[in-house]
């Protein structure tokens, strides 16, 4: 369901048999559609070299060190405007935020659908819900988002105006927007994962005694431990890379601005921007218009992408479920 | 798979079980709580624009939608709102960017999945696994940023001359932002999805299959046409049903490319149309987003966001019925 394609099988083994098969003995328009493959292959990994490339060789030029210690300041002279140190933190703690909400549901709902599976018309509708999550567009997501935090018994997650008004747009907030995204990829993930799991794991636990509660926390959950990382890593790259969400939710404000005295609550409580929304903020469409600082911070943003695909990739390769 | 169940057969942990039950079934009960109460905040929210313009005639045509919206933002007062809009041209553009990308898209997906599954040397094939990942990795705010500062500029470069500004001048003014570099943009950041389930697809269908039809003397595209794509075409449906839904919700990306003007392209103007500004539903709303603090300009936001939703939720019920005959064959998706 979910768009993760980690499961690219390995080929089909042993082709030589078919090789005797000769291109040139096929009719014209099969040759065609052979070179046709070909080019959609090849055009695959073109485009993916140039966009690499492409950011690579503008963020290597437009990178300075300086901007990952420095503050962003609204100037709109673009050698003065500051670094992205400010959504460089706002990305890993609403990313941090998002995966502490996501997992520990993400983990209950998929064990329930698995274990459980009853009443039956009621997972039936869980795991429709579930899919409904998946293809919601995030803007939606974020506008309900900002209408439930905007609540006034929800004020103490956010900011209050001097006339009560609730502002709505927090960490808080956006991270549990955030944990929404994340939660089908989990929840897809670690189903994946009980489903591979050979029956004689469970009847082992139950012929010791064990009841299904200690079967499924100290038994299959462990045992699918590497299907829930990867599910984890691929809704991090979800959250870090969304930005209608922070743009609406988070406030996208230039710094991390806390709201309240209390050290930690008053930053999750406050507005900040993420990466993304940095970069959305100085393009052509954002109001800072900067586009070195905006090509750094995109270049900054692929490499974290890079380095979750290259987690996602070790995890799932490195064999999961029953083997573990 | 459970063939014995161990909660019948002693009732002191039965009870505990019973407990450990609840709890994750209170979870799975809260978040479909959610999503419900997502679904009624968003239409209760939205109401006043619908009702407002007598429901059908929102979704028609009618004036410039970029006037109006900014009339609701500007004229209206606490007790006079104004809702009057006609979303035609937005709802227009969301049709085109998305059904042109998805149709660019599909095609070249089946071409590029029959490549990686049969015809791709094994070296290239290890390539494409994590190239395919890696695209659709990619977050959308990079593809819009590439879009608007490399590929617009060189767009209204090199094909928009004099002549086809004056075409349209006076309707429109055409700038390198435009659908046509909104659907490219579009059709790369939605292929990938719909390759790996292609992929995945093709590489399941039961090797006795293809194998008896090379028997019999066909040649390795023709099985690939004939068998492995047939037997995987729920997997190509429910592929482009979750690309649909993709490319439906992609909000940044196309605010940015999409040349930020409400506009619905005139496809009687031939090639011109692919040069004219088209923004969709959901750039919309990122486009206003500054606004939501006006009560009557929200409730026309939430009105986008209850179409978008409705059309997404009808995408998944679509694609789960697409996904049904793949259970046949011991596909998951």
């Amino acid at each position: 369901m979910a768009a993760h394609p980690q499961a690219l099988e390995p080929p089909l083994a042993n082709r030589q048999g078919r090789r005797r098969d000769s291109l040139s003995a096929w009719p014209l328009i099969d040759r065609l559609a052979y070179v046709l493959c070909w080019a959609a292959g090849i055009g695959l990994c073109a485009v993916t070299a140039a966009i690499v490339l492409f950011m690579f060789v503008k963020g290597i030029s437009y990178l300075r060190p300086s901007l990952f210690v420095q503050s962003p300041t609204g100037s709109l002279n673009q050698s003065q405007a500051g670094g992205f140190l400010d959504p460089i933190e706002g990305t890993l703690l609403l990313t941090a935020l998002g995966v502490a909400i996501a997992a520990p549901i993400g983990v209950a709902l998929a064990a329930w659908l698995s274990e459980y599976h009853r009443p039956a018309w009621l997972a039936r509708a869980v795991e429709s819900g579930v899919e409904m999550i998946a293809g919601a567009p995030s803007v939606v997501l974020a506008i309900f988002g900002l209408l439930v935090f905007s609540q006034g018994f929800l004020g103490f997650l956010s900011q209050r105006s001097a006339g009560g008004a609730v502002y709505g747009r927090s960490f808080f907030a956006a991270g549990v927007i955030m944990a929404l995204l994340a939660i089908p990829l989990i929840v897809a993930a670690t189903r994946e994962g009980l489903a591979q799991l050979p029956a004689q794991l469970r009847e082992a636990s139950y012929a010791l005694g064990k009841n299904k509660a200690t079967t499924i926390r100290h038994v299959l959950l462990p045992a699918v431990r590497q299907d829930i990382a990867s599910g984890i890593a691929l809704g991090m790259g979800r959250i870090i890379g969304d930005t209608a969400i922070v743009v609406i939710l988070l406030g996208s404000t230039l710094r991390l601005e806390g709201a309240g005295g209390v050290p930690i609550l008053s930053t999750l409580r406050g507005t900040g921007s993420t990466l993304t929304a940095y970069v959305y903020q100085n393009s052509p469409a954002g109001e800072g218009n900067a586009a070195q600082k905006a090509y750094a911070a995109a270049f900054v943003l692929l490499m974290l992408v890079l380095l979750l695909n290259f987690v996602v990739t070790r995890l799932s390769s490195s064999g999961s479920g029953a083997g573990a | 798979m459970r063939p014995f169940s161990p909660e019948k057969s002693r009732s002191s942990s039965g009870a505990a079980d019973r407990r450990a039950e609840l709890m994750l079934g209170a979870s799975a009960v809260g978040v479909l709580a959610l999503i419900a109460l997502m679904t009624v905040t968003v239409f209760i929210n939205a109401w006043p624009s619908f009702s407002h313009n007598s429901f059908y005639k929102w979704f028609l045509p009618g004036g410039d939608v970029d006037v109006q919206l900014r009339s609701i933002i500007t004229e209206s007062t606490p007790g006079h709102p104004i809702y009057h809009l006609r979303a035609w041209p937005l709802l227009w553009a969301t049709m085109l960017t998305t059904g042109l990308a998805v149709l660019i898209g599909i095609s070249f997906s089946i071409l590029a999945a029959v490549f990686i599954v049969e015809f791709a040397p094994g070296g290239l094939r290890q390539i494409l696994d994590p190239v395919v990942r890696l695209l659709a990795g990619v977050p959308s705010v990079v593809y819009g940023l590439i879009g608007i500062l490399a590929i617009a500029p060189w767009v209204e470069h090199n094909f928009i001359s004099e002549q086809r500004k004056e075409s349209v001048a006076g309707v429109v003014q055409l700038t390198g932002a435009n659908l046509g570099v909104a659907v490219l943009i579009l059709t790369v950041m939605i292929t990938p999805i719909m390759v790996a389930i292609i992929v995945n697809a093709l590489s399941a269908v039961p090797r006795a299959w293809t194998e008896g039809s090379t028997a019999l003397g066909v040649n390795r595209w023709r099985t690939t046409w004939r068998i492995s794509l047939r037997t995987a075409r729920p997997a190509i449906i429910a592929a482009a049903v979750l690309a649909t839904a993709r490319a439906l919700g992609e909000a940044i990306m196309l605010a940015l490319v999409s040349g930020g003007r409400g506009f619905a392209p005139n496809l009687l103007d031939g090639t011109t149309a692919l040069f004219e500004p088209a923004r969709p539903l959901a750039a919309t709303i990122i486009h206003y987003y500054e606004d939501l603090s006006n009560p009557a300009m929200a409730a026309t936001l939430y009105a986008m966001a209850a179409v978008l939703l409705v059309s997404s939720a009808l995408l998944s019920l679509a694609g789960w019925g697409a996904k049904q005959p793949l259970k046949r064959y011991g596909i998951r998706t």
